[in-house]
């Protein structure tokens, strides 16, 4: 997957949540990528260069998952 | 049973709690009080004769046929215009109303041809009835006088005449046209002897005139004056079938009148709920391209892209199709694999395809349309409601007193609903009319239409929603017009204070919001207002809300609005998303998304998982699949690899076409399953012949939730030597070829599985809805009989909560599309009355009469500023790319702003617009395009090099000659 793409994706629902609070908006961009992100799209932005997400996205994401998993999500 | 008219009784029904009886020809009968004197009688299975009335028109006492006599009252009375009282004696036909009715036949039939038997009506003609009815034998004047006899006919229209010949001036088209359209196109022209329907002004025909095509007049003629073409070509019906138009989400309930398996015309049906009797041009006679010359009847495979096709039998393709999915799936794994379900077929159908993809091809990677128009829609009332759907029935809107209109053009895209609307803004001294708000950035038709113009209207700036709706509630909430009694009652009052909190804030000000969505910030206080105070406030959204890169967002702070204003959970209120496609609704309860099941349960909850995979028998991926943006960036990286497209046309209907060719490019198996040879079958190896929608049997859900049967009145023509089937049976076709043994003998079953799996619609079945006519999900064990209108006793979010409103804070971000020095205008897309969707249908039929070609809309400044005039062509070019196509100059849209539809292929809107989408759902941003306009002499490199790419990719391999 195009890895600028899935930033993008979400660094936008980061910002759109960020109104609620850094706390909130952080718990809701993980619980919205665990919703609706398919497998290798989660995959693809755990293992990105996170230096590169907006603070909040990149907070979901070290919640989601704390250290880059040497199996990206389950096999096609 | 043969052919008959819809019983018509007269004039129209009135509620009452008080009955009346009376007596009508020694009939003792009960009515309602209001109820006049004519439809009692026809309640009582008299029939009075009458030439004016009908009961969907508003009494109006000209024709002096349904006189009657009535004990103790002097003189004869016109039975449409008198009421019945308490013990009245009522005489239908006696020798003096007898003589009366035969003179007032006698002077119209003096006027009027004698071709009776070579006359297109004949056998369903209300004149030809009544002269039956009175005896009438002779006409005393003789027909050498002067007369209408020698009027031209006017046959502009492609659907319908006019005959002028053969009018009775009863004037049941005008006020059909007045009352139930809503159009006021027809006028009554002249007086006494000169009177003349006429359609506009003098000089103009129909199609020059205001008329819009609805067929309301056709209807409501008793002669043959205005009558449909095809009743003159092929001849009256012979039997009747009620189905469910298969265009819009308004869901019209017709009658098929057929001719064996021919269709002659499609009446709308008066008992059908969504729309009481009433259609638009594309139901009521857009069907033609079921027979289009360009419907593919036979399946059809090749094995790459750049061959030709190849006619073979279904055995063959279903082999082939199977074949390829297996091998994809071995090598690749299953979530290689997906499917597209479609909003314009079944719920059954679509519940089957979603569940070929979950069982069959084992991934969650299913989609459907609803991505790009109301996936917002879903997300942001589940969030705030508890449940995607819409709140109210299409009645409730008589109950409004403030209807709000926002991203959306009812009149062009849910006329019939858009009638309703407008019936209830026409002021009306006794029930006093509703006011309108409406924001848009076009000026659409509601806001100024005859005897309709809306008390606000705000142009914003295209994706600006979320400020202008932050705004009004800043101006609710700070003026202190909440409804706070509704708001601690029914939701969280936590997050009710910091929304409000938020809301209140300066910055949210419409003075200060004003330089961001160029709304006069003193409307928007007025509208605001308005909508808090004036009474029931109704919302009406469409994709005008969703289309946005924040659509959910906006979807959600309407919901705020709503629910700061207690606009919630009873007539006349709510939050009504309209739904672009025919079963949109549908299409999003089947399951159709890819992170959730059936009745919109995550696919990530085990017990609802576990259901589904007992029935099944299969084990099923609890993570969401790929929506249709990520599946085509996924088939770019090789990931995905195969798609079953049911019914759909994403190539030109979904945003940035090159990236979508690119990824349908990339692709080892595409299966298109579709009518015709659409743009998405360009790059498909398996086409799989569709049926239309008089060619099965099945259901559709509306815009208001609505469940209504749709009936097969024709064998599918798709497929060689009668062995067409419905779409739902080739899916199982397709999915027993790989190996599945699905056993579903009719759709019934499918829909009896839909209920067992899904709470919902615990209470829908086949049968259930032949007998009740229709039913409004939720249908379960608390709402036996569906639900009109939802959140009634409290929001269906928390069941054991009784606040369970959310209030949501939604910040506006501003879309990263912006304007600059090289596109400094925002293009905005919306859609016609006469075509439907990307045209597919609409196009094959003479609706291309009124659209023919797609037109760019701009404001004359941006106009002469570019030294371009009305028809010129011109270059459309956004960051993404350009397409040409030409100009019409009109101060609808503000200066800044272009607008098109996207009907036509020749003209791919889609190839301006861009990927930006909605953060929540990656609903695509058609509403706002950067883009520049330039002068052009023709069309560009790409409409030429896609046209070429067209022809060659469609070409068809001439069979072989037989070897003998």
């Amino acid at each position: 997957m195009d890895i600028a793409q899935l930033h993008y994706m979400a660094n936008q629902i980061a910002r759109n949540l960020a109104a609620n609070g850094d706390e909130s908006a952080i718990a809701a961009t993980a619980q919205h990528i665990t919703d609706f992100w398919e497998p290798r799209m989660k995959a693809g932005l755990f293992a990105s260069d996170r230096a590169a997400l907006d603070p909040i996205a990149r907070a979901a994401v070290e919640r989601l998952a704390p250290s880059l998993p040497p199996d990206q999500g389950r096999q096609c | 049973m043969g052919y008959e008219r819809q019983p018509d009784f007269g004039t129209p029904e009135v509620s009452s709690a008080t009955t009346v009886t009376l007596a009508i020809d020694g009939r003792e009968v009960s009515v309602p009080l209001g109820t006049t004197v004519m439809r009692a009688a026809a309640l009582s299975g008299g029939s009075i004769p009458k030439l004016c009335a009908s009961d969907n028109l508003a009494q109006f006492g000209s024709c002096r046929l349904c006189l009657v006599e009535v004990d103790g009252m002097r003189g004869t009375p016109a039975s449409c215009t008198t009421p019945v009282a308490e013990g009245m004696v009522v005489h239908t036909q006696t020798p003096r109303l007898q003589k009366l009715r035969k003179g007032v036949m006698e002077l119209y039939i003096s006027d009027h041809p004698l071709d009776c038997l070579t006359c297109s009506a004949n056998n369903d003609c209300e004149l030809q009835d009544q002269a039956a009815a009175v005896g009438l034998r002779d006409v005393r004047y003789g027909y050498s006088g002067e007369s209408h006899l020698g009027l031209a006919a006017d046959t502009s229209n492609p659907y319908f005449d006019f005959d002028p010949s053969k009018c009775i001036a009863c004037s049941r088209c005008v006020r059909a046209c007045d009352e139930v359209q809503g159009t006021f196109a027809l006028t009554m022209d002249g007086r006494g002897f000169a009177s003349q329907i006429s359609a506009g002004q003098a000089g103009d025909d129909f199609m020059a005139s205001d008329c819009v095509s609805c067929g309301a007049c056709v209807q409501a003629c008793p002669t043959a004056t205005l009558q449909e073409k095809a009743v003159k070509e092929i001849g009256r019906p012979e039997r009747s079938v009620i189905t469910t138009c298969a265009y819009c989400g308004v869901g019209c309930t017709f009658r098929a009148e057929m001719r064996g398996e021919q269709v002659v015309r499609m009446v709308p049906w008066k008992d059908g709920k969504a729309n009481h009797g009433h259609s638009c041009v594309k139901g009521r006679f857009a069907w033609g391209y079921a027979n289009h010359q360009d419907r593919i009847r036979s399946p059809m495979i090749r094995e790459t892209i750049d061959q030709p096709w190849r006619e073979v039998s279904w055995d063959v393709a279903l082999t082939f199709t199977a074949d390829r999915l297996t091998a994809i799936k071995t090598q690749y794994g299953a979530r290689a694999l997906g499917g597209i379900t479609s909003s314009r077929c079944t719920n059954e159908e679509t519940f089957l395809v979603q569940k070929l993809v979950r069982a069959g091809f084992g991934s969650n990677n299913v989609d459907t349309c609803a991505r790009v128009c109301h996936s917002p829609t879903g997300y942001g009332l589940k969030t705030t409601f508890g449940t995607s759907a819409g709140t109210q029935d299409f009645d409730s809107v008589d109950h409004s007193d403030v209807i709000l209109v926002i991203g959306a053009n009812p009149t062009d895209a849910h006329p019939v609903f858009a009638s309703r609307m407008k019936r209830r803004l026409r002021a009306d001294a006794k029930n006093g009319g509703a006011k309108l708000i409406v924001i848009d950035p076009r000026r659409i038709d509601l806001v100024l239409s005859p005897h309709v113009e809306a008390a606000y209207h705000l142009p914003l700036q295209p994706g600006t929603n979320v400020a202008v709706l932050t705004a009004m509630a800043h101006v609710i909430v700070t003026e202190g017009l909440t409804d706070e009694a509704f708001i601690r009652d029914r939701c969280d009052w936590d997050e009710y204070q910091d929304w409000a909190r938020f809301v209140s804030d300066d910055r949210h000000s419409p003075e200060i919001l004003e330089a961001v969505t160029r709304v006069s910030a003193s409307d928007l206080r007025g509208a605001a207002r308005l909508f808090a105070t004036g009474g029931n406030g109704a919302i009406y959204y469409g994709l005008g809300v969703t289309e946005h890169s924040q659509g959910s967002s906006t979807v959600m702070a309407i919901a705020n609005l709503a629910m700061a204003t207690g606009n919630v959970g009873r007539p006349g209120v709510g939050v009504n998303p309209l739904r672009g496609q025919n079963n949109v609704q549908g299409a999003c309860d089947m399951g159709s998304f890819p992170h959730e099941l059936s009745g919109y349960r995550h696919i990530s909850d085990d017990s609802a998982r576990a259901l589904f995979e007992a029935d099944w028998q299969v084990a099923l991926d609890p993570e969401p699949g790929l929506r249709i943006p990520n599946m085509l960036d996924a088939a770019l990286d090789g990931s995905f690899r195969a798609l079953y497209v049911q019914g759909e046309d994403i190539l030109q209907s979904d945003p940035n076409t090159h990236h979508v060719a690119a990824g349908l490019k990339a692709m080892e198996c595409v299966i298109v399953h579709d009518l015709f040879l659409n743009e998405t079958a360009d790059y498909a190896h398996v086409f799989l012949p569709g049926s239309t929608f008089l060619e099965k049997t099945g259901t559709f859900t509306n815009a208001e939730r609505r469940i209504q049967m749709v009936r097969k009145v024709m064998e599918p023509a798709n497929g060689p030597d009668g062995g067409g089937m419905e779409d739902w049976q080739v899916t199982q076709a397709l999915a027993n070829a790989m190996g599945l043994d699905w056993n579903y003998a009719n759709s019934g079953e499918i829909m009896d599985e839909i209920a067992r799996l899904t709470p919902s619609f615990a209470g829908v079945s086949h049968a259930r809805l032949d007998q009740a006519g229709s039913l409004q999900w939720p249908v379960d064990a608390a709402h036996p009989d569906g639900s009109p209108i939802m959140h009634v006793d409290g929001f269906v979010r928390g069941p054991n909560d009784k606040r369970g409103g959310k209030f949501v804070v939604t910040d506006y971000v501003p879309t990263d599309e912006k304007t600059g020095p090289r596109y400094p205008l925002l293009l905005t897309t919306g859609r016609i009355l006469s075509q439907y969707n990307v045209g597919a249908q609409t196009r094959r039929t003479q609706n291309t009469v009124w659209h023919g070609e797609d037109l760019l809309e701009m404001h004359p400044t941006d106009a002469e500023n570019r030294g371009l005039g009305d028809g010129d062509w011109v270059r459309l070019a956004s960051r993404t790319g350009e397409t040409t196509l030409r100009l019409a100059v009109t101060d609808r849209v503000a200066a800044g702003v272009v607008y098109t539809t996207f009907h036509h292929p020749a003209t791919q809107a889609n190839v301006v617009t861009t990927e930006f989408s909605d953060w929540a759902t990656n609903c695509p941003e058609y509403k706002v395009t950067a883009v520049q306009i330039t002068a052009s002499n023709g069309p560009t490199q790409w409409q030429e090099s896609y046209a070429s790419w067209s022809a060659k990719s469609r070409r068809t391999a001439v069979p072989a000659d037989p070897a003998e």
